[in-house]
């Protein structure tokens, strides 16, 4: 299995009365009242310094994602922070794991088609390109995205970018969102037709049956961790089946929030605040901002609106004892920690773990003290999961052999 | 309240279908809901259908397993073009009274403004698609929870607002009030999002007929300020304020409203 270290790059200095000022993590915090440009400057060098720790550490990929005008994490173009990184990775076996530019709010989308080719280049053919759906928020109040036309955008959106990639010759694109009178793109990917392709979801909707039919792989990103996951995966694999899929593993990512230390008390010690700040105040988004109307299509409405379980988790009210307890967080020792992840792993199916190294107010002694200790103690332990009965497609091809050459001696 | 008939016309190349919802005896006069859907406007259209016949169609992707022919419609012109096909199909008498609320007050000026020999009177309550930046137009789409109630009723623990937010307490119940309430939300959502201004500016001063602003004077979402923006581009437009009345007038003081609506389509 392939174990990538995930950043969302928040904002780690926020005030203690937050909560009480703001009612949303997302869109109300007002810039000149909460935040101070140095020190977010300070906040990108650091995120690229840890992934880069990272990097060196043994991990197999770094991870980048997109969001907008919150506190939450504002890698407002993650195709800057890959940039950073594919250069500076050259030369080692690292996936640069955009996940990614959302499709939808990007126009038009050949841009990112455009970005991704550019990254794939400068690393030399180590990306994977990771198209989110991308939040409510973020679609439609940031970037203005008509909530009801979402789906159906970033749907056109990722067969246009597919295209644009590996079209031998010049064409016109009619389509119902955008029009292009003659796409030729320049770069274009060196994995051709195109470099795996990742999309997230946070639960089985019409996004999951999608991925599976166009033979993806499906990214959980769930903030409750792997020991509330097994209903979503369980389903994820009946439908992977139902629609004729194989079981391999590496059709399904999973993100986890992980804390290592010494030993279980003081992990659950030390990782105790930055775990509050993250699901109190990062995680604070009211339900008006991630249910405008539209975003879920009919069938999906009408399910959320008879059973959704995480309306019912009040995550203010949880201290770290309980997010550890319920899943949320996994700390511990090496061996607590390596004992769990090889468990859920198996449990999941899960081929690629998007490890959640960082996480909220984290320093970044303590996050680079984080990936050190998960990378002599746990990562071997987990790596060999699945080699040697699964391929991994969902990889770049250059970095599917073990122990094989730098990429960039390649390219 | 129940509509003496209620007809399933398909529309547009056969992608949608709408119910329009038939009441009452008298000259026509259609009715257009607004973001909400048909549902919470049935008291106020039986009110309308005791002089009129009233024709209330749902707005396309709104009606009863048609969820999806909200994709079918791409754009501003679609919809207008849409509108003008089902006043075809109905088959009405023209020039017709037309009577719009909110979003449904900015597709009837819309579709006065494109073809002014059809509409006879026009009646708008509270209507959106202007914009002043002095005075943005609220986001109905986006409201906290503490501010829902009192963004869309002058007096937010009144039975009108009590009526409106009523949801059954049965998990299932619920869902089948709720989830029509929110997707009507998202289909008329589709074509002002996020600023509701498609440009009637540009067209409004092609209204020919005599129209009826009707506004509620404690309106939240869209000021009644706005009440004299319209009237400033429809020749001969008159305003009328409803005292005690947010954004939903027609459900706050509906009788106010509908005797206003009513006199002035008969006068």
């Amino acid at each position: 299995m392939k174990v990538c270290m995930f950043h969302l790059m928040p904002y780690r200095d926020l005030p203690a009365d937050f909560e009480q000022r703001y009612k949303s993590a997302f869109i109300d915090p007002l810039w000149f009242d909460v935040a101070d440009s140095e020190k977010v400057g300070e906040y990108y060098n650091a995120t690229l310094d840890e992934l880069l720790h990272a990097a060196k550490a043994g991990f197999h990929g770094l991870c980048t994602n997109q969001h907008h005008q919150n506190v939450y994490g504002f890698m407002a173009n993650p195709s800057l922070m890959g940039s950073v990184l594919a250069k500076q990775t050259n030369g080692q076996n690292i996936a640069i794991v955009q996940l990614g530019s959302t499709l939808p709010s990007t126009t038009p989308p050949t841009r990112i088609a455009e970005e991704y080719a550019m990254l794939d280049c400068i690393s030399g053919g180590r990306l994977i390109a990771g198209f989110p759906t991308g939040l409510p928020t973020d679609a439609t109040i940031s970037n203005a995205v008509v909530p009801v036309e979402q789906r159906e955008r970033f749907r056109e959106a990722l067969a246009l970018v597919v295209k644009a990639w590996s079209a031998k010759e010049i064409f016109a694109w009619n389509g119902k969102h955008y029009q292009l009178g003659m796409v030729n793109l320049w770069p274009r990917p060196i994995q051709q037709p195109h470099p795996p392709i990742w999309i997230p979801g946070s639960g089985i909707s019409s996004t999951a049956e999608y991925v599976v039919i166009l033979d993806h792989c499906f990214c959980h990103l769930s903030y409750y961790g792997a020991k509330n996951a097994t209903a979503v995966t369980d389903r994820y694999w009946e439908l992977a089946a139902s629609k004729g899929r194989d079981d391999n593993p590496h059709r399904l990512s999973f993100l986890q929030l992980i804390g290592v230390a010494d030993s279980d008390a003081e992990a659950e010690e030390i990782y105790g605040p930055h775990a509050e700040y993250f699901f109190h105040k990062l995680l604070y988004t009211p339900a008006y901002y991630q249910q405008i109307p539209g975003c879920l299509e009919y069938p999906a409405l009408r399910q959320a609106l008879t059973h959704n379980p995480r309306a019912e988790v009040k995550l203010g009210e949880l201290k770290a004892k309980d997010l550890y307890e319920r899943g949320f967080v996994m700390v511990g020792s090496p061996r607590t920690v390596r004992d769990q992840l090889v468990a859920y792993s198996k449990r999941l199916r899960m081929g690629h773990l998007l490890a959640l190294l960082h996480f909220g107010s984290m320093p970044t002694a303590l996050c680079k003290r984080n990936i050190d200790l998960f990378a002599r103690e746990i990562l071997p332990h987990l790596a060999p999961l699945w080699d040697d009965e699964y391929e991994d497609r969902w990889w770049p091809q250059r970095l599917r052999v073990k122990q094989a050459a730098p990429a960039m001696a390649v390219a | 309240m129940a509509a003496s008939e209620v007809r399933r016309i398909r529309l547009w190349q056969d992608r949608i279908e709408t119910e329009v919802e038939m009441s009452g005896n008298g000259p026509a006069l259609v009715y257009l809901h607004g973001p909400w859907g048909l549902p919470p406007d049935r008291t106020f259209v039986a009110r309308l259908a005791e002089a009129c016949t009233v024709y209330a169609p749902r707005h396309p992707g709104t009606t009863p397993g048609d969820e999806s022919a909200v994709h079918a419609l791409t754009g501003w012109l679609d919809l207008v073009v849409c509108y003008g096909e089902l006043f075809d199909r109905l088959q009405l008498a023209a020039p017709f009274a037309l009577v719009g609320h909110s979003f449904g007050g900015l597709v009837a000026a819309e579709f006065a403004a494109a073809a002014p020999g059809s509409v006879s009177k026009l009646a708008l309550i509270d209507p959106i698609g202007l914009w002043r930046d002095d005075n943005p137009v609220k986001n109905w789409m986006v409201l906290r929870d503490d501010e829902r109630r009192p963004s869309l009723f002058a007096d937010p623990q009144g039975a009108a607002a009590q009526t409106f937010f009523a949801t059954p307490a049965d998990p299932n119940e619920r869902a089948a009030v709720l989830a029509p309430f929110v997707w009507a939300q998202a289909c008329t959502g589709k074509f002002v999002w996020p600023v509701p201004d498609r440009g009637l500016k540009n067209r409004i001063h092609r209204v020919a007929a005599p129209t009826l602003l009707v506004w509620g004077d404690s309106d939240r979402i869209i000021s009644p300020a706005y009440a004299e923006e319209f009237a400033k581009g429809i020749r001969g437009a008159r305003v009328k304020l409803v005292a005690q009345a947010g954004h939903l007038p027609h459900l706050e003081q509906s009788e106010a409203v509908a005797k206003a609506v009513l006199d002035f389509v008969g006068s």
